[in-house]
């Protein structure tokens, strides 16, 4: 298809580079540095989608992120990204894309049904509509609506594309290099400080590229391409582009997310799809600039109708024109601006200006060019469906209340401009309460809330003359007040048209018997009836109105239709704007995907993984592993076709029989050091600590202050002043900022330090009744015999040349032994282990082999220790001292934890012997007791056990230890199981503890 | 995102930090008798101010120091930062 709207000597496009890409499966030609909709304009094509609600045709609205209709759906390297303006991305070779919210083509919708039965979709439809019968929702109501609604799909493939972050700290970030963002930039550059451009287009300049000025001599143009090309090459600067600055939150940290490879074909290697930038920023000079105003009228969202703005930019950057018989609705002189640019590339524009008898050096240029134009005169209707036909134009009374002389004029699109609004979302975001600018009819920004301020027409200056000096100005005094420095520039003439002043008249009233909708919108489908009912319904808030009618929400954000809407709720309540307020801008300000705000943390960089150094032993021995905290530990070995239960077994089975090593270098290690360590840890742990001897090993539990029990491990005092405490692999983070709480802010004047040594030591727990016999081969110049190293002893050896420690604690309950090492030399350890074992028949086992021996001894664990138990709950009262204090005793006594009948752990075993019991079991009495059951407790933790070749399970039941004996029931309700179970002692295997002594 | 001052590091983000609660309130001393309810009030019992606020912030991700931050709970301005063992005015 041939570019028929292409002009051949204007725009910033490389006409070298031609680009074909694919729009709802069609073919279509376009250049290097177009944008979709540009490339499809200059094709003739204006239909791309339907609109949210009615379904009515949409077509191009704006040139930027002042956007509503044009968001697209497309298609990357097999990527889906939806939710794409097509006034913003880049067209590149093989782009594919295609329009949302139509079913089944954008040509034949079939919810456009919606638009002939609008009188039965008012404001609040949805809350209103589909109430009723509420079997209705799920069938016909839900799925109709998700069908026809919504800007596209996303996809539910794994994004192969890599997103980034980036953290950065600035004097000064900027937020748009318009003439104001680029004259700042340059002026506080220039003094020394540290400064970040952002512009959220791929071309600087702003509204420098599309207007008629001049700046110390040369065109907008020209000089913005200076100014750029001299900031890029300044070392304290940086400038990006395609790169919007959409979020502002506290303590001046703004977020921006830069599309780094959007507009290309395929990602760069070594380059990400998008980057999102955390900027810290001492300043920051808000210049986001304005966003055209529409004007209200009949039928003003039929494809054609656009911002007067918006076509001259197609015309002047891109060399497309958005028709050829343009009638251009203007209530200031913006729209003669246009106009002028019509006329310049050979196409005779009708202006039509709302003032009766405006005059200034841009009508005066105008006139001269030979434009038409009609005073007084507004758009009634435009007329067309999928694009504008015709228009109905009509003189109006002085009054603006009156229409007259309607007549139907023929034309083929209506080019808008119902003077500016400034873009204070960054502003407001800030915290930044706009005030209300009558002069201009909109909010700027107020009192600085943050360290930000906001310049250029985004502050209401809507001269160049103005913005240039103001720019100026703010970016040297910013600067000075960071840098000291006093290198201030002078600031270059500025040669402009003079413009007038706009009309305050922005909503054309309907003719006699005429019901046009007139949108507001144009996103969200809100017409002025719309608001009017929702006011008539009694909202008056305009927050609530926002939220009755859908104005202003969703991915716009109401940037073209905030202040018509409000402008329509201030005549209706007969208040000003001020008095009505504006609704809160939250960010985004723009949709940033997912992707971007994900970053690189997902899948396996979600989270770190922390191996032991072992790891490697491991794999090569077929472990399979299990995620514990950030650590991968082995969960089995796999030998030959081993079912998960069958290797546990046998992992336990020869720990019990022979011997086994378990890799126990996950679990926290602390060591606690100075004069008063002995008396810390008294107070940490509930049982007494003050006169274990050097070289001794204590089991303690510590508690939080509401008396729970927080974590267990042994400590070992290594000499007078060191203690080596270990914690659980869980709480291991938890009870070092514990430790460090009470020793920084409780007891100061305990001379004691804390640190982490958990990744300094490699761990190996020795375990069965062959330990002793192995380690006095690991270790033949170390008296290992009982009374040497007796149960809960500690001694320092040498294992092959390397320093070991040895702590004689047993998890198992067996014979056992834990072998520490320096990191470094863990392999060697566990290697040494396995090779001088292999006689002893010794094994590795893993995590489930390491919880059956646990289950069975009756153990607690994170899974009794549950953050709900104190001490007695798990049997721990015995370590519970009654002559010291502690953290947590005083919770003890209170008279919740001392009832008689506190849940409490006991062994559970099914009646028959062979099922196994579901963790998470309830126990209870009578299985076919009326619901709810009052359970009596539930399973904590279920194993085989390899002891007695039958199941076993910890509960935690009321009252247990006078529950032993009892014959209950164990129901699942998750796996639909009641199984007959009696309840014993949850020291299950070696009651009296005689292995780990012997 | 907060921009927090460590006093042993200078200003840090907040996810640095890890929120610590009210730094007014004081353990009672060990050994001491007290009643239910002031060990209640101790254990359970936060303000909840909107305004001005004292609080802890542990500096987890840099000098694992617990430090003391005055902030406005509603505007998230901080006023000052103090060490574990200053003076707070
Ligand atoms: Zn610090």
């Amino acid at each position: 298809m041939s570019q028929d709207f292409r002009l051949d000597n204007i725009g910033m496009v490389n006409r070298n580079k031609k680009i074909s890409f694919t729009f709802n499966g069609k073919k279509y030609f376009g250049y290097e540095g177009d944008t979709i909709a540009s490339a499809l304009i200059a094709n003739g094509v204006h239909l791309v989608g339907r609109s949210f609600k009615y379904h009515r045709p949409r077509g191009f609205f704006g040139v930027g992120v002042d956007e509503p209709y044009a968001i697209l759906q497309l298609e990357r390297n097999n990527e889906r990204d939806p939710n794409i303006r097509a006034t913003e991305q880049e067209i590149f070779e093989g782009l594919e894309v295609k329009s949302v919210n139509c079913w089944p083509s954008v040509n034949f919708d079939i919810g456009a049904i919606n638009n002939f039965l609008k009188m039965f979709f008012p404001a609040g439809f949805y809350y209103k509509t589909f109430m009723w019968p509420p079997s209705f929702w799920y069938k016909i109501y839900e799925p109709f609506i998700r069908m026809a609604a919504g800007f596209g799909e996303a996809s539910i493939k794994h994004d192969k594309e890599r997103y980034e972050h980036k953290y950065e700290y600035c004097d000064l970030l900027i937020t748009g290099s318009g003439p104001s963002g680029l004259a700042s930039a340059y002026a506080a550059a220039k003094n020394g400080a540290r400064v970040i451009l952002a512009e959220d287009k791929p071309r600087y300049g702003g509204s420098l590229l599309t207007s008629d000025v001049n700046i110390g001599n040369q065109t907008g143009a020209e000089w913005s391409e200076k100014i750029i090309t001299e900031l890029k090459s300044m070392s304290n600067v940086i400038v990006k582009n395609r790169s919007q600055v959409f979020g502002y939150y506290d303590h001046n940290m703004l977020v921006m997310s830069e599309r780094i490879s959007d507009h290309l074909p395929k990602t760069q290697k070594y380059l990400p799809k998008q980057r999102l930038w955390y900027i810290r920023a001492k300043e920051v000079l808000i210049s986001s600039g304005s966003i055209e105003r529409p004007l209200v009228f009949g039928n003003n969202d039929t494809p054609g109708v656009m911002l007067s703005s918006a076509a001259k930019e197609y015309i002047k950057v891109y060399g497309v024109l958005v028709g050829k018989k343009p009638l251009i609705f203007t209530n200031n002189d913006s729209g003669y601006e246009t106009a002028i640019e019509f006329k310049k590339n050979g196409v005779n524009p009708l202006i039509l200006d709302t003032r009766k008898e405006p005059s200034s050096d841009i009508i005066t240029e105008a006139k001269n060019l030979g434009i038409e134009i009609k005073y007084s005169y507004v758009v009634v209707a435009a007329k067309g469906y999928k694009k504008v036909k015709s228009a109905d134009i009509a003189k109006i009374s002085d009054n603006k209340k009156d229409l007259s002389n309607i007549e139907n004029i023929e034309c083929d699109c209506i080019c808008v401009s119902g003077f500016w609004t400034p873009s204070i979302h960054l502003a407001s975001q800030s915290g930044n309460k706009s005030e209300f600018n009558e002069k201009i009819d909109a909010f700027i920004p107020n009192k600085s809330k943050q360290k930000e301020n906001t310049i250029g027409s985004a502050n209401g200056k809507f001269t160049l003359e103005e913005t240039i000096n103001e720019a100026f100005n703010k970016g040297y005094e910013v600067s000075n007040k960071i840098t000291e420095n006093n290198n201030k520039l002078s600031i270059p003439t500025v040669v402009e048209k003079k413009s007038t002043e706009h009309d305050k008249f922005w909503c054309v009233p309907l003719p006699k018997g005429k019901s046009y909708k007139r949108f507001l919108d144009f996103q969200n489908d809100v017409a002025v009836t719309d608001i009017e009912l929702a006011l008539r319904e009694g909202f008056r808030s305009i927050e609530h109105v926002k939220r009755y009618t859908t104005l202003g929400m969703a991915t716009d954000q109401g940037k073209t239709s905030n202040l018509n809407g409000l402008q329509l709720v201030s005549d209706i309540e007969n208040k000003v704007v001020p008095q009505v307020g504006h609704t809160t801008f939250r960010p985004p300000y723009t949709p940033v995907s997912i992707g971007a705000i994900v970053g690189r943390e997902v899948g396996k960089h979600s989270k770190p993984t922390r191996k032991s150094p072992m790891h490697e032993w491991h794999e090569k021995n077929n472990a399979v592993f299990v995620d514990a905290g950030v650590w991968l530990r082995p969960r089995y070995y796999k030998q030959g076709n081993e079912t998960l239960f069958e290797a546990s077994k046998r992992e336990a089975k020869n720990v019990r029989k022979n011997v086994g090593v378990c890799d126990v270098t996950t679990l926290g290690k602390i060591d606690v050091k100075g004069p008063d360590a002995a008396e810390f840890l008294n107070r940490v742990y509930t049982n007494a600590w003050l006169k274990l001897p050097v070289g001794k090993a204590r089991y303690g539990v510590m508690l939080r202050e509401d008396g729970i029990v927080m974590d267990d491990g042994t400590t070992t005092r290594i000499s007078e002043n060191h203690y080596h405490m270990t914690t659980t692999t869980a709480q291991a983070a938890n009870v070092l900022s514990h430790l460090e709480y009470y020793l920084q802010l409780v007891w100061p004047e305990l001379n004691v330090n804390v640190v982490s040594t958990t990744e300094q030591w490699a761990g190996a727990a020795i375990a069965g009744p062959n330990s002793r016999a192995l380690l006095m081969k690991l270790f033949p110049n170390t008296d290992v015999s009982n009374e040497a190293l007796p149960f809960m002893g500690y001694k320092e050896a040498n294992l092959f040349g390397i320093p070991a420690k040895i702590y004689r604690i047993s998890f198992s309950g067996e014979l056992a032994y834990e072998v520490n090492v320096e990191s470094d030399y863990g392999n060697f350890m566990w290697e040494k282990i396995i090779e001088v074992g292999k006689e002893f028949q010794i094994q590795a086992y893993g995590t489930e082999a390491l919880s059956t021996l646990r289950i069975e001894m009756g153990h607690v664990a994170g899974s009794e220790l549950d953050g709900r138990t104190i001490p007695h709950d798990a049997s721990l009262e015995g370590l519970v001292s009654k002559k010291k204090d502690f953290i947590g005793k005083r919770s003890l006594s209170r008279s919740a934890f001392t009832k008689p009948d506190r849940e409490k752990i006991v062994g559970v075993v099914p009646l028959d012997k062979t099922t196994s019991i579901p963790e998470g079991s309830y126990i209870v009495k009578d299985p076919k007791a009326k619901l709810p059951n009052p359970k009596l407790g539930h399973v904590s933790a279920s194993c085989w056990s390899v002891e007695y070749d039958n199941p076993f399970s910890l509960a935690i039941i009321k009252d247990g230890k006078n529950m032993i004996g009892q014959k209950l029931f164990a129901m699942s309700l998750l796996k639909n199981k009641t199984i007959p179970v009696e309840i014993v002692s949850s020291h299950y295997v070696d009651p009296e503890g005689k292995r780990v002594r012997a | 995102m907060l921009y927090i001052f460590c006093p042993h590091c200078g200003s840090r983000s907040q996810n640095e930090f890890a929120y610590g609660g009210d730094a007014t309130v004081k353990r009672p001393e060990l050994n001491k008798e007290i009643s239910d309810q002031e060990w209640n009030n101790f254990v359970y019992l936060r303000k909840s101010p909107r305004g001005k606020h004292l609080e802890l912030w542990h500096h987890i991700s840099g000098c694992r120091q617990w430090i003391k931050v005055e902030r406005d709970t509603s505007t998230h301005e901080i006023f000052k930062t103090y060490k574990a063992d200053e003076l707070t005015e």
